[in-house]
């Protein structure tokens, strides 16, 4: 006779109580394949935990992103934002698709040089660069956002030394209504420092001011105040034409649009909560068209969007290493995903789903990674199937920041794959190995010799 | 290791203290095995039986029933 499949045994106790008015979805959903490709087979040959891209889902967003703002305002252009994912190939997808590139660093810099992006179009944001830096930019022809007055003076200090003429526009920022008001970058546009830092710019005689740049916030929920944010650009544009003639070429309302992760203690699900990017749009589209601009002087729409366009392109599959009860009662689940991969499990109550096939049965578990430390989980309170030993899991919506804020904390991390638009998969950054961890450390000739045996 | 006398329990899963007035539902596997309970069978003779019924190793029945157990317990269903 054959067996019966087998699960656990467990036993809940039922509860009455308040009906979920909301509805929320009961029933279990299983990602068994990402684009057609096996999550059981992905892992069976790349390794568990693995990243896996979707370069389509990529192009979709993008291609998406585009057409919604391409529709409402005459000039856009977006800028791939390197520090959310600066994996090559990632990039290199979001310039095929148009993207310049945004950069807040030497080495990201460098990586979009190496990725073919003409210095013309890359972006340099960010408080930190250096001399050498902003020289090599200057040189390249890129767009310098100035963060401070030490910056500015010293780029007016090295155009004067090197007969340049670096592009540049100022980081303003602002009071657009929303809490905590993102003032550590820029120059403050209410107390006047924007304005200094216009006036310091023009009358050097030395940097060109081509452009007015903000960021207001990360994963805004509130549209408004990028409306409010592109009307203050507008009226110091308007300010700059009235008192130096000066038209200033784009306005780079920056990035902050949020993805459909749900953020950790919100009562409801992303999904659910999240403003579309039409509404972003229609906002800060509606807020430049209204500002009073000439047609023929009508600023360049710049956008950095970097989180909203690749979140949803991004997976991590793992597998079960152990349940657990804890001492409450409550069930736990041990996955081979870390912390130290999955950096956003910090920020978002991340979407977690089985690969296979189970049960009807599901289970209130804490899910927690192998790091033997004990910040690392993954999920404070989940309901899952009944998972086993050796089960694989899904987890969805991790393509921004995990790639770069990644800590290499007592586990390697993991292959990364990209499905290219036809699932096939291609490493695009290979598992990190004891030899590649060390090939940067050095053993004084002291303590070169084991003295234990 | 015994389930208390007084708890009601169906063939479906259902179980019922009537002494806290407390409901629970249990999977298939667990329904089996606090039937298995009810007969005062031992806990060797509950993993030949279930190992029997269900494809299982037997190193993971044997450390899942211990967890059922806690759960029985924690939910107050074994006699003391």
């Amino acid at each position: 006779m054959e067996k019966l499949r087998y699960e656990r045994p467990i036993i809940k106790k039922l509860n009455t109580g308040f009906v979920n008015k909301f509805g929320t979805q009961t029933k279990n959903e299983v990602v068994s394949h990402l684009e057609g490709a096996s999550v059981k087979e992905l892992i069976h040959q790349y390794g568990s935990p693995l990243f896996v891209i979707s370069e389509k889902q990529i192009r979709r967003n993008f291609q998406h992103a585009s057409r919604v703002f391409k529709t409402r305002y005459p000039k856009v252009q977006f800028a791939w934002s390197y520090k959310t994912n600066y994996l090559n190939a990632v990039c290199r997808v979001f310039h095929q698709e148009g993207s310049w590139a945004e950069v807040v660093s030497g080495f990201e810099y460098e990586k979009a040089l190496g990725n073919g992006v003409p210095g013309n179009k890359i972006i340099f944001n960010g408080p930190d660069k250096t001399e050498e830096q902003l020289i090599l930019a200057a040189q390249n022809n890129s767009l310098i956002h100035i963060d401070h007055f030490d910056e500015l003076y010293m780029l007016i200090k090295v155009s004067e030394e090197f007969s340049l003429k670096p592009r540049v526009a100022i980081r303003v920022n602002m009071d657009t209504g929303i809490y905590p008001k993102w003032d550590r970058f820029g120059f403050n546009y209410e107390n006047g420092q924007a304005w200094s830092a216009v006036t310091k710019i023009i009358h050097s005689g030395l940097l060109s001011l081509v452009g007015l740049h903000c960021h207001i916030g990360t994963f805004m929920l509130e549209t408004a105040a990028y409306g409010i944010a592109a009307t203050k650009l507008s009226e110091l544009a308007h300010k700059i034409k009235a008192n130096f003639g000066l038209a200033v070429q784009y306005l780079d309302l920056g990035g902050g649009f949020p993805s459909t992760n749900t953020l950790k203690g919100s009562y409801l699900p992303g999904t659910d909560t999240v403003p579309t990017i039409d509404q972003f749009a229609d906002t800060i589209s509606e807020a430049i068209l209204g500002a009073g601009f000439d047609q023929e002087e009508l600023p360049l729409l710049i956008l950095e969007t970097g989180r909203a366009l690749v979140d949803d392109a991004g997976f991590l599959l793992g597998t079960v290493l152990a349940n657990k009860r804890l001492s409450d009662g409550r069930s736990s689940t041990i996955l081979d995903i870390g912390v130290n991969s999955l950096f956003t499990a910090f920020w978002y109550d991340h979407k977690v789903t089985p690969a296979q096939e189970g049960g009807q049965y599901t289970e209130e578990t804490v899910l927690y990674g192998p790091l033997c430390m004990n910040i690392d989980i993954i999920r404070e309170n989940i309901s899952l199937p009944l998972l086993k030993r050796g089960d694989h899991v899904v987890v969805h919506k991790v393509g921004a920041y995990n790639m770069t804020q990644w800590m290499q904390f007592i586990t390697l991390r993991p292959n990364i794959l990209l499905l290219d638009q036809n699932s096939h998969p291609h490493v695009i950054r290979q598992a990190e190995t004891l030899n590649y961890l060390q090939s940067g450390e050095l053993v004084p000739e002291h303590l070169a010799k084991s003295s234990l045996s | 290791m015994k389930f208390k006398k007084n708890i009601a329990t169906s063939d479906t899963g259902f179980v019922f203290n009537p002494g806290s007035g407390d409901s629970f539902s249990s999977n298939q596997i667990g329904t089996d095995i606090i039937a298995c309970f009810k007969e005062d069978k031992s806990r060797q003779e509950i993993i030949e039986l279930i190992s029997d019924k269900y494809d299982v190793e037997r190193n993971q029945l044997e450390k899942d029933l211990e967890d059922f157990l806690t759960q029985l317990r924690e939910h107050n269903l074994l006699e003391e």
